[in-house]
């Protein structure tokens, strides 16, 4: 029988199997082909940048292209006792060029960051450099300052020898290489990046966990309310998410400040002292409140569009079977809702994870997150590298919550309004 | 909701106490929005409501803000907004085709590696802003683009697909493709039956897409941080920088505005989603 159906042909003599998998192929290319545009304007202005980024976060080139001379005489250094000549006058030799370039100044910045001191020094060196003579380098470096024949310096400056360091990715989680080449902690109160880690974190889990505490009866009131209510209350959800950002921050601003309505308000029920109002902008308070109205639509459209699918008479079901409200409710209805949960809580929190504008403009001091020391990092800093290092752990912590919601929920499942 | 008249007294407390809740969600989604209206009329320079204001005094309130917004000194709104608008118009364009196109490839059943790709489209909705707006800042200014409209425009484009491509893969979800199986039997070719059949049905989800698409550019401020000069300064940048340096009232008056024109772009949103759903539904 098998044998038959292989045997049919198309009208060209064709076997039919082959000429099916020859159209498939043809779809298949057709399908591949109407992606194609997108797929590869996104990799080249969106997939490359970010895989340029990791490339700066890591690139340490710097220093090793400005002393080529220093680290190729390092290579038989073992690190143990002062360096030998070759080394010193290689030194000497990339120095002095660096000099003439007037270029010394970012390796003495770069050095610093190594070793606390090695900027002094180096400033020192380069006004005696030009009065050098030829022969015996070491001797005359070691005569500049006592730290140059101090090995703790030189072993500072192998350390910046390779091209490419993870250096910046410890930074960003208050870890350093000591002199021995072990990672440590820094010192107790130097510790700030883990603060704005554990704060991020903190704060983008509680603001989706009030906007699911909020979300989840409106969200079933707008599901089980007549269409023309529903379609009427949805606006309250749809207005705020079509408004701008920008806007919305604007009115939390005016509603938090010291003299604004909320405080009105507090101090009209008796709450505060007219003359004790409390700050409520520019701190954790701030950004809290700001970011669960701004996030709550995100929160309320996924779990609505799941709570629609879910029939009445189920609950009425489990009610005739003798269960109170109650348990009806928690046996019955909230299993099924726990898909939309799971998705308004993972793309809240996601959102909420990434939030740059809202914290810098109601955070203040204490209320600013990761996104916040990227883009100070950025503007203010310039240290791009490291700003590109922070940017790729926050990332790697996005994309493994992306992928576990691509997995329960599936991209193409979002919905929009 | 009116309760039945056998209900027990706790589940009637209960139930008051859930529509209370429901109510206050509602007032906080919703009131904020409220309260930048009539302080964007005060007539004073400040940000609260004045003791006129309370006794709905007629001088208590003014147009000055607005019509600082318009004809006011060193006035920075009327390049942003013609700004933003272009920025918008092309960079909704340039979603629009290519989230398109994209989403045609997408819901076709032979698509390969569906998965991965999609998930590379949507990346950017995905992905926080600040690490959006660092990447593509370091990729314009290599190619020579920062501080320019088309810069903003391309990251803009970069930004909006994945809503174009999540509204149309959507209305296409839906697509009964025997129509245009019935378009080329009687001889029209590809091009064609796009444009007549296909193109027609899914254009509610298309312009829906767009307007994601528009809002998305019209409000981004994050990435035009990082890419604009001081002369392709927009709305969100304006605001921004109000809002960090001194709230005035201008600002309010300009938030005014775009809360109206979000207004207006709900409603659209709203009816094309409705006659999407007509039509999907005349299909099944």
């Amino acid at each position: 029988m098998s044998s038959e159906t292989q045997k049919i042909l198309t009208t060209d003599g064709i076997p039919l199997e082959e000429s099916l998998k020859k159209a498939e192929k043809k779809n298949k290319i057709k399908a591949f082909l109407l992606v194609c545009p997108l797929l590869l304007f996104l990799v080249i202005t969106y997939v490359f940048p970010i895989g340029d980024m990791l490339f700066r976060s890591i690139d340490d080139r710097m220093v090793t292209n400005m002393l080529p001379k220093t680290y190729k005489a390092m290579e038989q250094w073992d690190g143990k006792q002062l360096p030998p000549e070759e080394v010193f006058e290689g030194f000497y030799l990339d120095y002095k060029k660096l000099v003439e370039e007037k270029t010394f100044g970012k390796l003495a910045t770069q050095l610093n960051y190594e070793k606390n001191g090695f900027k002094s020094i180096l400033k020192k060196l380069k006004r005696k450099i030009t009065k050098f003579e030829e022969g015996n380098y070491k001797e005359q470096i070691m005569a500049v300052h006592k730290r140059w024949a101090d090995v703790e310096y030189w072993r500072a400056l192998k350390r910046r020898a390779p091209a490419y360091s993870y250096s910046k990715y410890l930074k960003g989680m208050d870890m350093y290489e000591n002199e021995d080449g072990k990672i440590v902690q820094v010192s107790e109160d130097r510790r700030i990046h883990k603060i704005l880690w554990v704060r991020t974190v903190e704060v983008a889990f509680f603001v989706t966990v009030f906007c699911f505490l909020m979300a989840y009866p409106i969200a079933h009131l707008l599901a089980t309310l007549p269409m023309k209510y529903s379609n009427l209350l949805m606006i309250c959800v749809l207005l705020p998410f079509w408004t701008s950002l920008l806007v919305r921050t604007a009115s939390w601003m005016i509603l938090l400040q010291q003299q604004g309505i909320v405080n009105d308000f507090f101090v009209w029920i008796g709450l505060v002292a007219d003359d004790n109002r409390p700050e409520m902008m520019y701190n954790k308070v701030g950004t809290y409140v700001a970011m669960t109205q701004i996030l709550l639509p995100f929160m309320v459209l996924p779990l609505y569009s799941v709570m629609k699918t879910i029939s009445p008479s189920l609950m009425r079901a489990g009610k005739s079977l003798g269960g109170t409200p109650f348990v009806a409710f928690w046996k019955v209805y909230f299993p099924l809702t726990i898909p939309g949960i799971g998705a308004g809580c993972l793309l809240v929190f996601i959102l909420a994870i990434g939030y740059y504008i809202t914290p810098a403009l109601v955070g203040g001091a204490s209320g600013t997150l990761i996104s916040n020391h990227i883009a100070f990092h950025m503007k203010s800093t310039l240290d791009w590298s490291f700003a590109s290092a922070m940017g790729l752990m926050l990332l790697t912590g996005v994309l493994a919550i992306y992928w576990v919601y691509n997995k329960l929920v599936g991209v193409d499942n979002i919905k929009l309004g | 909701m009116a309760l039945p008249k056998y209900t027990e007294t706790h589940y009637r407390i209960w139930h008051y106490f859930y529509l209370t809740v429901c109510t206050c969600v509602f007032f906080f989604l919703i009131a904020p929005l409220f309260v930048i209206f009539p302080l964007s009329f005060n007539a004073e320079e400040f940000l609260v409501f004045s003791d006129g204001m309370k006794r709905l005094d007629p001088d208590a309130f003014s147009l000055r803000w607005y019509v600082d917004m318009i004809y006011g000194t060193k006035n920075p709104w009327g390049l942003a907004a013609k700004n933003s608008f272009i920025i918008a118009i092309f960079a909704t364009l340039g979603s629009v085709i290519l989230g398109t196109v994209a989403a045609l490839g997408l819901s076709s059943r032979h698509m390969p590696y569906k998965g991965i790709i999609m998930a590379t489209l949507i990346s950017p909705m995905i992905v926080p802003l600040i690490i959006s707006g660092v990447a593509i800042f370091f990729f314009m200014a290599k190619v020579g683009l920062a501080a320019t409209h088309t810069g903003i425009v391309l990251a803009h484009i970069v930004l909006g697909t994945p809503f174009v491509v999540i509204t149309v893969t959507a209305t296409l979800s839906g697509f009964d493709h025997s129509v245009t199986r019935a378009a080329s039997s009687l001889g029209s070719d590809p091009v064609n039956t796009f444009m007549k059949i296909t193109l027609p049905l899914i254009l509610p989800g298309v312009i829906s897409g767009g307007l994601f698409a528009f809002v998305t550019s019209f409000d981004e401020v994050v990435v035009v941080l990082f890419l604009a000069g001081l002369d392709n300064t927009t709305i969100p940048i304006q605001m921004w920088t109000g809002l960090r340096e001194q709230l005035s009232p201008t600002i309010l008056a300009v938030a005014t505005c775009l809360i109206i024109l979000s207004t207006l772009i709900l409603v659209t949103a709203e009816l094309l989603r409705r006659r999407s759903e007509r039509i999907r539904g005349i299909n099944r």
